[in-house]
C-alpha cells in the first residue's frame, strides 16, 4: 500500500500489478470476476501528491486521482473548462462521481468514456510516469486501437494537463439511454476558438477520436443545410457497431443531428 | 454470528485494515478481494447496506466515506483504511421522521442506501445551488416508491431542518 | 398512521433474507442448462476440484416428485433428462465458502444434445418444435358475446390494429433468495416470497413430505410485484434439497445477473383487433385476438392469459365482442406472474386502439371514448351487469382537466410547429382492472384469517398475506384499530409462517387489501376491548381465537366454462394523462407530466395508496420506453441493471394521483384494490401522446429512440 509516487512507481517496476484508483470499472460484477481475485493490485487511493490540482500560466494539471465530484464541486474549472463539469455531471450518478477518476476513465480504454471527450476536445495530454522517467502524450494520440493505449507495464498516468485557452464555443454531448447512470450510445465533444473546431466523437468507433474530415467541413466548408450533409464526414471518420446498447444505424444518424444543432446553436449565438 | 462462514477462504493471506466505522475506530483482518460492503455485511454482520447489483448502477449499497456517498460494492476493503466510513446503522430513527411520512419506503431494499444519500444532502443544503435533488438522488434505484415519496420527503427534511 | 414496519426499513434494521446469520450455513448454487432445448447427454465434473469438499444435488436426490407443483406438473425442479430452456436448473451444488462455489460452478460443463427450439410465439410452430399438445398452446381461453360477424358486416367502418408489446423484468431491488434447514424433523425454509402455501404446497409434492413436516416462513421482502409469486418455489426446494442432503442450513441467493437471466418476466404480447363502428362513433363489434408468450412450462400463464382476455375489450360498452385468447410454449424461460397479468398487455393494445380508430373516423380520442365508456346497466364483455355508481365519463373529464388536456394541445400546436427538433403531445388511457380474484377464483381460495387475542391483551392478525412493499402491514393493522377502537401498538401481525398462519390465498392481484381486509373487518373477534382479552386470560387456559373466512359478495355468478358472468366482483377505473417530449436529434421520449385518475373505492391510506400508483406508473413508463430484454438464443443479453434500462428519479416527472372515491359495499371500509391500475394505463397513454407528437402511429413497446428512429424513417 504505496503513499507515495515514487514507491508506487518502484512496485510497478517490480511486480505485476493492476492500479487500482476509484475501482468504479475494475470492481464491477466483482464476485463473478473470479480470475481477477487473485491478482495483485497496486493501490493508488493513499497517494495523496495524485491528488494534487495546480493551476499554472498556461495549463491546468489533475492530479491521476482527481475524482468527477473534484471537479463538480471546483468553480475556478467551471468557469475555464465548462465541459468538464458537464460531462463529469453526466457519468453515473453522485456514487460513481465521488470515486471515478479521470486517470481511471483514460486507462479503461473504454470507447464510451465521457471524460475522455472532453479532455481530448481541449487538447490534454497525458503524463506519465515510470521509476526513471517522466513523459507527456497528446490524448488524441494516446490510442492505438480498441482498449490499446500507450502505456507500458511498469508506467503510471500521473497526471493529466490542460492547455489554458479561451473558447469561443464548447458543447459536451452526451446520448445515453436514460438522464443518469447511463452509457453513452453516442458522444461528442466540441471547441471552436473561432477560427477552427476540434471534435471529438465517442461510442462510434473502437476509440474515442478526433474527427478530422468533420472538422475541416465545419471549419472551412459550406454552411450546412440539414444533419444529412454530416453523414460523409462522420462515415469518413468513425465506425458505429451494433451491440447491446444501440444500432450503428442509430449511431450514425443521431451523430448528424446532435452535431448539426450543435453547431446551428452554436453559430447563432 | 459466525462470520466467517460468508467469507471466501483465505486462500490469499488476509491484511489488516483499520479504520472508521460510524465513529468507533475498527481494525478488520480482511481477504484482499473483499469489498467494502461484503466486509460491512458479512464480516462486521452490519446488514443494512444491500446489495442489489454488485455492478455500481442501484446504490441500495451506498455508505459515505469521508462524508461522500459511494457504492460499497465497489470498493476494495483496504481502500478505506484510515477513513471514516459511515453506514444506515449510525441513522437514528429520529433523523428520518420526513422520509417516513412522506411514504419514502415501500419494500425497503432501496431504503438504505437512498438514507445515506438523503442524509448527505440535508447536511449539505448548499448542493441545491447547482443541482436538482432529482439529479442528486439518481444513483439510487427504486422499483416501489416511483421516487415521489422519496423527493418529498428529502425536501420535506430540508425544510424541517431534519435529516 | 405511519408504515408500521417503515422505521426498520429506513434505519436499516430490517432483516432480508440475505442479512440472517446462521451457524455453519454453506452457500448453494446452481447448474443451469447452457442450450434452449434438448436432451442432457451429460454433467461433468472438472477434475481440477475436489468434489468431495461440495455438496452435489441432481433430479436423482428428490425424495417425491420431481415437479414444481403450481397449475400442472410440467415444470422439473432439477431437468432431468430434458431441457426446455436455456437457464433450466440441472444440478445444485454447496459449500461453505461463495467463492468455492463460485469457482466450482464454472467447473462444471452439462452437454445437450439439441432439438429445434422455437422462440417466435406469433408464428406457426413447425412439427418438430411441437412441444405441449398438439399445437404448443399451453392454454386457450375464448369470450363470446353477441354476434361478432353479423355486427362487422352492418358497421359503418371496421378499424384493424395490431399491438405488440415486449417482455419485462421486475427488478425487485431484492434478488431472489432462499435459506432452509432441518430442525426437529420439520423442514424449515425461508425467503422471499408473495406466496407462502404456493411454496409448502410445492414442498409436499416434490419432498415427499406431509404439510406438518414443513414450514414456509416469508422473511420482509424487498419487492416483489409478481415476480416472487411461483419462481420462489423452485429457489426453496432447491435450498431444501441441499440442505437435506448436506444435513446443514444452505442459503440460495440469486445475483443480479442470474436473477434477471433465470427467473420469470411479464409475457411479450400480441394482440390483433378488428373493430366495427357505428356511423355516430359508437363500438358495434370488438373481435380480438389476444396472444401471449408462455415461454417453456405452463407455470401461471394459464391465469395470466385469463385476465388478459377479460381485459381485453376495456371499459367500454359493446353488444358483440369476441375474444380469442391463447398463451403459446416457446423455449424461452417460462414467463409468469408480473403486476396486471395480461391485462397490461390487453390495455396497451385497446387503448392504442382506440386512438386509432378515433383517428380513422375524425373524432377526438377523448370524446370517442366518452360516446363508448360503460355506463351503469351496461355490460362488460363477459355480460357482467355494472351497476356501480361510478360515473367513468366524469372521471375521463376529471382527468382531462387535471392535465390540462385541452390547453395543452393547443402549445404543443404552436411549439411544434415551430421547433426545429423538440416536439410534444398529450395521450390518454381510460382503463379498468378487476380487484381480487377472477370469478369463482376467490371461492375456490376459500381464504381463511384468523385474530387473535394475546394474553397481553394486545390483537394478532394471522394471515398468509405477506408484506412486499406495498402496506399489507399498515392496512392490516389501520384496519383491526378502526374497527376495535385499538391503537397500533395493540396489534401485532404473525410473521407468514405456514406453521402458524390459515391460508388466506396468496399475495397476489392487490387482493390482500380488498378480499383479506375484509375478512378483518368482518372478523368475529366482535369489538372486544383490550381488557377483555386479557380477561379472557386470565380467567382460562386457551387460546383465544377468531376465525373469518371469505364470503363473496351475493349475487356473483361466473361460468369458468364460458367465460361469461361477473368475471371479478368489482373493478378499479381509471383514466390516466401522458404528456410527452420528444427529441427528434436523438429520438429519446421523455415523460414530462403524467396525470393518474383512478376510483378504487374508498382510499384506506392515502401516502400507501399514491405510492402504489406513483411506483406502478414509473414501473410503466420503463415499460412504455426504455425496458427491452434483449434476446438471443432464448437468453436474456441484457441482464445487467446497466443495460437493462430502468428510470432513475431524473428521468421522471412527479407522478400526480387523484382518487375519486366512490365505495365497494363488499371491500373493507369500501375499498377496492389498487396495485395493478398503475400499470395498465400509462404505456398506451404514453404511446399515444407520442403519436401526437410527431404524428406517428406506434403499435408496439417500449418506444426505445432506436424504435422511434426507426419508426420515423419507415414513413409513419
Ligand atoms: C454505475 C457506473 C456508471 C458509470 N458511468 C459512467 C459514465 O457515465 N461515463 C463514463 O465515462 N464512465 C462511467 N463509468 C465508468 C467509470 O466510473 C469511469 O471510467 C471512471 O473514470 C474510472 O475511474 P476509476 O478511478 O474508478 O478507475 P479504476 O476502476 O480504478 O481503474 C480503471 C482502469 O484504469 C487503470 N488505472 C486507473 N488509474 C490509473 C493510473 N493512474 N495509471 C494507470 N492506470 C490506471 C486501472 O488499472 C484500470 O484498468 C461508470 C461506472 C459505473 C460502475
Ligand atoms: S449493489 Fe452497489 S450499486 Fe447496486
Ligand atoms: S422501496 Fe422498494 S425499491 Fe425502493
Amino acid at each position: 500500500m504505496p503513499t507515495t509516487l515514487a514507491e508506487a512507481l518502484e512496485i510497478q517496476r517490480d511486480e505485476d500489478a493492476t492500479p487500482m484508483a476509484g475501482g468504479t470499472d475494475l470492481l464491477v460484477h466483482w464476485p463473478e470476476q473470479l480470475e481477477l481475485h487473485d491478482r495483485d493490485y497496486l493501490d493508488l487511493w493513499g497517494i495523496d501528491e495524485l491528488r494534487r490540482i495546480e493551476w499554472s500560466d498556461d495549463t491546468l494539471e489533475l492530479g491521476a486521482l482527481t475524482t468527477y465530484w473534484d471537479v463538480i464541486t471546483d468553480a475556478k474549472i467551471g468557469a475555464a473548462f465548462p465541459l468538464l463539469v458537464d460531462a463529469a455531471r453526466q457519468i453515473g450518478a453522485v456514487q460513481i462521481q465521488s470515486r471515478g477518476t479521470w486517470a481511471g476513465n483514460i486507462a479503461n480504454g473504454s470507447p464510451a468514456a465521457d471524460g475522455v471527450p472532453v479532455l481530448m476536445a481541449y487538447g490534454a495530454s497525458v503524463v506519465i510516469a515510470s521509476h526513471d522517467k517522466h513523459r507527456q502524450v497528446p490524448l488524441e494520440r494516446f490510442y492505438a486501437g480498441y482498449k490499446e493505449m500507450d502505456l507500458a507495464p511498469d508506467e503510471l498516468i500521473v497526471a493529466i494537463r490542460i492547455p489554458n485557452r479561451t473558447y469561443r464555443h464548447e458543447r459536451f454531448i452526451k446520448v445515453g439511454s436514460r438522464r443518469a447512470q447511463a452509457i453513452a450510445k453516442v458522444g461528442a465533444a466540441l471547441v471552436s476558438n473561432g477560427s477552427g473546431w476540434r471534435v471529438v466523437a465517442s461510442s462510434v468507433a473502437p476509440t474515442i477520436r478526433r474527427c478530422p474530415t468533420i472538422e475541416a467541413q465545419i471549419s472551412d466548408g459550406e454552411p450546412l443545410s440539414s444533419p444529412d450533409d454530416l453523414l460523409p464526414a462522420i462515415r469518413a471518420d468513425v465506425s458505429p457497431i451494433d451491440d447491446l446498447r444501440s444500432t450503428a444505424a442509430y449511431r450514425e444518424r443521431v451523430m448528424s443531428r446532435v452535431l448539426y444543432y450543435a453547431i446551428e446553436e452554436m453559430s447563432h449565438r | 454470528m459466525d462470520a466467517d462462514a460468508n467469507m471466501p477462504p483465505m486462500s490469499r493471506p488476509p491484511i489488516e485494515v483499520p479504520f472508521t466505522l460510524n465513529g468507533m475506530e475498527v481494525t478488520v483482518s480482511i481477504d484482499p478481494a473483499e469489498r467494502l460492503l461484503d466486509t460491512l455485511r458479512y464480516r462486521l454482520g452490519m446488514t443494512g447496506s444491500k446489495e442489489g447489483c454488485g455492478e455500481g448502477e442501484c446504490g441500495a449499497c451506498t455508505v459515505h466515506v469521508d462524508d461522500i456517498p459511494v457504492n460499497s460494492c465497489l470498493i476494495p476493503t483496504y481502500q478505506v483504511r484510515n477513513a471514516q466510513v459511515r453506514t444506515i446503522e449510525s441513522i437514528d430513527p429520529s433523523d428520518v421522521g420526513a422520509l417516513l411520512s412522506s411514504g419514502a419506503t415501500q419494500c425497503g431494499a432501496c431504503t438504505p442506501g437512498v438514507v445515506m444519500t438523503a442524509v448527505w444532502v440535508r447536511e449539505h443544503p448548499e448542493l441545491l445551488e447547482t443541482h436538482t435533488l432529482r439529479e442528486l438522488m439518481a444513483g439510487n434505484l427504486c422499483r416501489c416508491t416511483g421516487y415521489d415519496g422519496i423527493i418529498d420527503g428529502v425536501r420535506r427534511s430540508l425544510d424541517e431542518g431534519q435529516p | 398512521m405511519d408504515r408500521i414496519e417503515g422505521l426498520a426499513k429506513l434505519t436499516g434494521a430490517e432483516r432480508y433474507v440475505d442479512d440472517l446469520p446462521l451457524d455453519g450455513m454453506l452457500w448453494g448454487m446452481t447448474v443451469r442448462s447452457p442450450a434452449p432445448r434438448g436432451r442432457v447427454t451429460g454433467v461433468h465434473f472438472g477434475s481440477g476440484v475436489d468434489w468431495s469438499e461440495f455438496v452435489v444435488v441432481d433430479h436423482h436426490d428428490i425424495p417425491g416428485d420431481n415437479t414444481v407443483l403450481l397449475i400442472e406438473t410440467d415444470q422439473p425442479l432439477l431437468a432431468g433428462e430434458y431441457v426446455r430452456h436455456a437457464e433450466e436448473p440441472i444440478a445444485l451444488v454447496a459449500h461453505r465458502s461463495r467463492e468455492m462455489v463460485r469457482r466450482a460452478i464454472r467447473e462444471i460443463e452439462v452437454t445437450i444434445d439439441p432439438d429445434p427450439p422455437i422462440f417466435d410465439f406469433t408464428a406457426e410452430p413447425t412439427q418438430d418444435q411441437i412441444q405441449h399438445g398438439s399445437d404448443n398452446a399451453l392454454k386457450r381461453i375464448d369470450i363470446t358475446k353477441g354476434d361478432v360477424d353479423a355486427a362487422l358486416v352492418r358497421a359503418a367502418r371496421v378499424v384493424e390494429g395490431e399491438y405488440r408489446t415486449g417482455s419485462q423484468e421486475h427488478v425487485y431491488l431484492e434478488n431472489q433468495g432462499m435459506i432452509a434447514w432441518e430442525e426437529d424433523g420439520v423442514l424449515v425454509i425461508k425467503g422471499s416470497l408473495q406466496c407462502p402455501f404456493y411454496v409448502l404446497k410445492a414442498a409436499v409434492r416434490a419432498l415427499g413430505r406431509d404439510s406438518d413436516h414443513v414450514r414456509i416462513v416469508q422473511t420482509p421482502t424487498g419487492g416483489g410485484f409478481g415476480g416472487k409469486e411461483e419462481y420462489p418455489s423452485m429457489i426453496a426446494l432447491h435450498a431444501a434439497l441441499l440442505a437435506l442432503k448436506a444435513e446443514q442450513p444452505v442459503r440460495i441467493i440469486y445475483d443480479r445477473g442470474e436473477d434477471m437471466r433465470a427467473t420469470t418476466k411479464r409475457h411479450p404480447s400480441l394482440v390483433r383487433h378488428r373493430t366495427g363502428v357505428d356511423g355516430d362513433g359508437r363500438l358495434v363489434a370488438q373481435d380480438i385476438d389476444v396472444a401471449l408468450d408462455g415461454g417453456a412450462y405452463v407455470t401461471l400463464s394459464p391465469v395470466v392469459l385469463s385476465r388478459g382476455v377479460i381485459h381485453a375489450a376495456g371499459p367500454y360498452a359493446c353488444d358483440n365482442v369476441r375474444i380469442r385468447g391463447r398463451a403459446m410454449l416457446t423455449n424461452s424461460p417460462p414467463h409468469g406472474a408480473f403486476r396486471g397479468f395480461g391485462a397490461p398487455q390487453t390495455h396497451f393494445a385497446n387503448e392504442r386502439h382506440m386512438d386509432v380508430i378515433a383517428a380513422t373516423i375524425g373524432i377526438d380520442p377523448d370524446e370517442f371514448r366518452r360516446r363508448n365508456l360503460i355506463v351503469d346497466g351496461q355490460t362488460t364483455a363477459t355480460g357482467q351487469r355494472i351497476t356501480d355508481g361510478t360515473d367513468r365519463v366524469a372521471l375521463l373529464d376529471h382527468a382531462l382537466e387535471l392535465s390540462s388536456y385541452h390547453e395543452r394541445q393547443d402549445k404543443h400546436r404552436s411549439l411544434n410547429a415551430s421547433h426545429p427538433y423538440l416536439r410534444r403531445g398529450i395521450g390518454l388511457a381510460a382503463f379498468h382492472h378487476g380487484a381480487g380474484f377472477t370469478g369463482s377464483g376467490e371461492v375456490m381460495l376459500a381464504s381463511e384469517l384468523h385474530l387473535a387475542g394475546l394474553p397481553d391483551g394486545r390483537i394478532e392478525v394471522l394471515s398468509a398475506n405477506i408484506e412486499m412493499g406495498q402496506g399489507t402491514l399498515t392496512v392490516f393493522t389501520k384496519l383491526v384499530c378502526d374497527r376495535l377502537g385499538l391503537r397500533p401498538e395493540h396489534v401485532v401481525i404473525a410473521d407468514a409462517d405456514t406453521g402458524r398462519v390459515p391460508d388466506s390465498g396468496p399475495t397476489v392481484a392487490s387482493r390482500t387489501t380488498m378480499v383479506v381486509g375484509r375478512l378483518v373487518d368482518d372478523s368475529d373477534t366482535g369489538d372486544r376491548v383490550t381488557q377483555a382479552i386479557i380477561d379472557w386470560h386470565v380467567e382460562r387456559d386457551e387460546p383465544l381465537v377468531g376465525h373469518a373466512k371469505y364470503e363473496p359478495p351475493p349475487g356473483i355468478e361466473w361460468d369458468e366454462t364460458t367465460y361469461t358472468g361477473d368475471a371479478y366482483a368489482t373493478y378499479g377505473w381509471a383514466t390516466y394523462v401522458a404528456e410527452v417530449e420528444v427529441d427528434l436529434r436523438t429520438y429519446t421520449a421523455r415523460v414530462t407530466d403524467f396525470v393518474a385518475v383512478q376510483d378504487v373505492g374508498t382510499v384506506l391510506h392515502e401516502t400507501l395508496a399514491r405510492g402504489q400508483i406513483q411506483g406502478g406508473v414509473v414501473q410503466a413508463i420503463g415499460w412504455a420506453l426504455t425496458e427491452e430484454c434483449a434476446w438471443s438464443n432464448g437468453v436474456m443479453q441484457n441482464n445487467q441493471l446497466t443495460n437493462y434500462i430502468i428510470p432513475t428519479s431524473d428521468d421522471v416527472p412527479p407522478i400526480r394521483v387523484s382518487f375519486v372515491e366512490n365505495p365497494f359495499a363488499h371491500g373493507p371500509h369500501g375499498a377496492k384494490g389498487l396495485g395493478e391500475l398503475p400499470m395498465d394505463g400509462p404505456a398506451p397513454a404514453i404511446a399515444n401522446a407520442v403519436a401526437r407528437a410527431i404524428d406517428a402511429d406506434p403499435r408496439a413497446i417500449p418506444l426505445t429512440p432506436e424504435h422511434l428512429m426507426d419508426l420515423l424513417s419507415n414513413g409513419r
